[in-house]
């Protein structure tokens, strides 16, 4: 826990900093203004959701994944899905497979424009920051035209998906789509012309490919260090495989690169989503789910292409109604790791701008290992002692009843 | 004694420089809304916010480091910078002519705030508001030579003379010194200096909210707080009258002169608050550069082009 410091200082980002929405630690250790050291403690977010999700049935932990993260948060129902429906065996119709391509496209719509605002924000240019979340409330009022809700939609399920959407919803969709597609053309003149902007983020926190690699990065993090990794491409699910895009990538690995990739990823994202209603037009209405009325023993895999990157889920079933384990695995995960090469040797600024540009999101990769005593370093619970003691505490309340 | 001390409190000095600085705060804070699709604050937030730190916010001391030098530089920030609004704002207002040489005196009283925030950081023992601390040592070694060449050039075109009121009235009569080649690019200079004084974006080093949490300022809460927000409106007066004074041939209070001396103030800070909300905020070894190479060679093209009388 102690780290040797000769002229260094601990100049700490975190836990309740403006930099990040949520609450993590950040110790950089500082020479003058450079960056020398880095290190980072998480744990202020923890909720044991993989463990919550063993006392819920199949179809509540949907609901449960999808608060798991508020901006991703279709992307856990949507790995969660396909992880189930591969347990099942069964096949979403056509009607459902769109549906869920356009929902998830969306969500990677809104999630990149709140991440180009908190760019600006972070750079000092909050300009960028209000321009960026106005052009995203479209998007969420077409989400709660779709679906009931701005954020946490509820639109999956094993089969299929809970809403259809029809006639006006797809003309205000394409509508949506088509004014989107000028506010994005404004946003990325505005932001890749920007001379100071250059200055700021050009040749900032910048990983190889190589580095990616190494560290296993995931999503717009590995594709802007040119590693062209996709699940939607990879291992296509929902309607990706029915629909004509392309993954986008760059070359440099820098901040810049970063945003390219995601202000590039929205053309892609507004092409789906006008494909996947094409498609919708052709298929019968009202075909969107299958019953699925038995889930049988065994072992699922589910993976989905979130904003940030791939999103694993495994599900063991033992044949009754919810699940035995829950393991998700989200891209903050391993994204997190690169920091250390992206920041160290950089200045303060820097690294800042560097720590932000992956985009993390703390709740969803917060795990409990084992517990320790800070001051002593002691282990007090590893892990299987911990599922011990809830079991535990399960029985007593059961008793008390 | 009891005229100096009006001077000094009153009118122009506190009293009036904070309030009009406030509402200049306001203007800058409404422009900005208005920029970002927002709505702004009404016309007295500034003042709110100033008397909700003065009177009700509980104000917390750093358990190490040096309290009293901690609570000292606030005071004497404000005091720096009322001290230089009233030589600024006495001679613009007509109220009495100055002495000569007080464009030196004007000068050297502006640095004091700056110099306090550094004080007061230090003195918290907070490592985000040492690192702001050196950010603004950087960032006054850097703009404080432009700020004097500056100075040098607008005394150049005044037939050498060192007293505001002089400058003023040259102008009166010859007709205002931006309408020259040389003036405009003292302008330019001058409104990046004062935006680096005010420490605003791209200027903000010191502060940078999501880099060091307001850095210099992190340690900083109620009444003594009010005091560094109370320096801020004043100095967001004075500089763009001091602006005005030295370039856009200053005020005219009689008549419709009272209209045009508001706008051309407004003009100044809505001039800076555009900078603020299309730039981002510089990196110090970048806002350095901007200074020392950019900014001060502009200054000395303009002094150049003042000789050639352009």
């Amino acid at each position: 826990m102690i780290h040797k410091m000769a002229n260094q200082r601990i100049i700490p980002v975190g836990p309740y900093h403006p930099l990040q929405e949520e609450p993590e630690l950040f110790k950089l250790y500082c020479e003058g203004e450079t960056v020398k050291d880095i290190k980072w403690e998480t744990g202020y977010n923890h909720r044991g959701i993989e463990k919550l999700s063993e006392s819920k049935t199949f179809e509540q932990v949907f609901f449960l994944v999808e608060r798991i993260c508020g901006i991703c948060s279709t992307s856990h129902p949507f790995a969660y899905a396909n992880c189930m429906e591969e347990i099942a065996q069964v096949e979403p119709p056509n009607r459902a497979k769109y549906i869920r391509s356009i929902v998830g496209e969306l969500e990677r719509l809104h999630s990149h424009y709140l991440w180009l605002g908190l760019a600006g924000h972070f750079l000092g240019y909050n300009t960028v920051w209000m321009w960026a979340w106005k052009y995203r409330e479209p998007i969420l009022d077409l989400f709660e035209i779709i679906s009931g809700n701005r954020n946490s939609y509820a639109m999956f399920k094993i089969g299929g998906v809970r809403r259809d959407v029809t006639g006006d919803q797809i003309a205000l969709a394409r509508k949506t789509m088509r004014d989107l597609k000028k506010k994005n053309d404004l946003l990325t003149k505005a932001v890749t012309d920007d001379p100071v902007i250059h200055a700021r983020t050009k040749g900032v926190g910048t990983l190889t490919k190589a580095d990616v690699m190494d560290y296993a990065a995931v999503g717009p993090t590995a594709r802007a260090s040119g590693w062209a990794i996709d699940v939607r491409r990879d291992d296509p699910y929902a309607a990706y495989d029915m629909v004509d895009w392309k993954v986008i990538t760059a070359d440099d690995g820098d901040v810049f690169a970063k945003t390219q990739v995601r202000l590039l990823e929205n053309y892609e994202s507004i092409k789906i989503i006008e494909q996947c209603l094409d498609g919708l037009e052709k298929e019968p209405e009202g075909d969107i789910e299958l019953k699925v009325k038995e889930i049988p023993e065994g072992i699922g895999t589910g993976r989905a292409e979130a904003p940030r990157g791939e999103v694993f889920h495994f599900v063991k079933t033992d044949g009754s109604n919810s699940p035995v384990r829950h393991k998700i695995r989200a891209p903050s995960y391993v994204n997190i790791a690169t920091f250390k090469k992206a920041c160290v040797g950089q200045t303060i600024s820097d690294a800042t701008i560097s720590l932000a540009a992956v985009d993390p999101c703390y709740c969803c990769t917060e795990r409990m290992a084992f517990a320790y005593d800070w001051h002593s370093g002691d282990k007090i619970y590893d892990g299987n002692q911990l599922v011990e003691r809830s079991r535990k505490e399960t029985e007593r309340l059961k008793n008390t009843l | 004694m009891g005229e100096i001390l009006y001077h000094f409190f009153v009118y122009p000095g506190l009293l009036f420089a904070g309030v009009i600085g406030g509402l200049l705060a306001w203007f800058d804070r409404k422009v900005t809304a208005q920029v970002q699709f927002r709505k702004g604050p009404p016309l007295l937030q500034p003042f709110y916010d100033f008397l909700k730190l003065l009177l009700v916010k509980e104000t917390i001391l750093p358990a190490r480091g040096s309290r009293a030098t901690f609570l000292i530089a606030p005071i004497l920030g404000l005091f720096g910078a009322t001290a230089a609004g009233t030589f600024i704002l006495l001679p613009l207002f007509n109220i009495n002519i100055g002495f000569e040489g007080d464009v030196m005196v004007i000068f050297y009283l502006l640095t004091i705030p700056s110099l306090t925030y550094i004080i007061g950081a230090l003195a918290s023992g907070n490592p985000l508001a040492s690192v702001g601390a050196s950010r603004e040592m950087k960032l006054i070694i850097s703009y404080e030579l432009t700020f004097l060449l500056f100075f040098a050039a607008i005394v150049l075109k005044a037939d050498q003379h060192m007293q505001m009121s002089q400058i003023i009235q040259m102008q009166a009569q010859s007709g205002p010194f931006i309408s020259s080649l040389s003036g405009v690019l003292l302008f330019i200079v001058g409104v990046f200096c004062i935006q680096a004084k005010m420490g605003m974006v791209p200027f903000d080093q010191a502060e940078a909210e999501t880099e060091l949490s307001e850095g210099s300022f992190i340690e900083y809460s109620g009444t003594v707080y009010a005091l560094v927000k109370l320096t801020r409106y004043i100095m967001l007066f004075i500089l763009p009258a001091l602006l005005v004074g030295f370039l856009i041939s200053g005020f005219n209070l009689s008549g419709t002169g009272i209209i045009w001396a508001i706008l051309k103030i407004l003009a100044v800070v809505l001039l800076m608050t555009l900078i603020r909300n299309t730039n981002p905020r510089l990196k110090i070894k970048q806002a350095m550069r901007f200074f020392l190479i950019g900014m001060n060679g502009l200054a000395i093209v303009a002094i150049i082009l003042t000789y050639l009388s352009l």
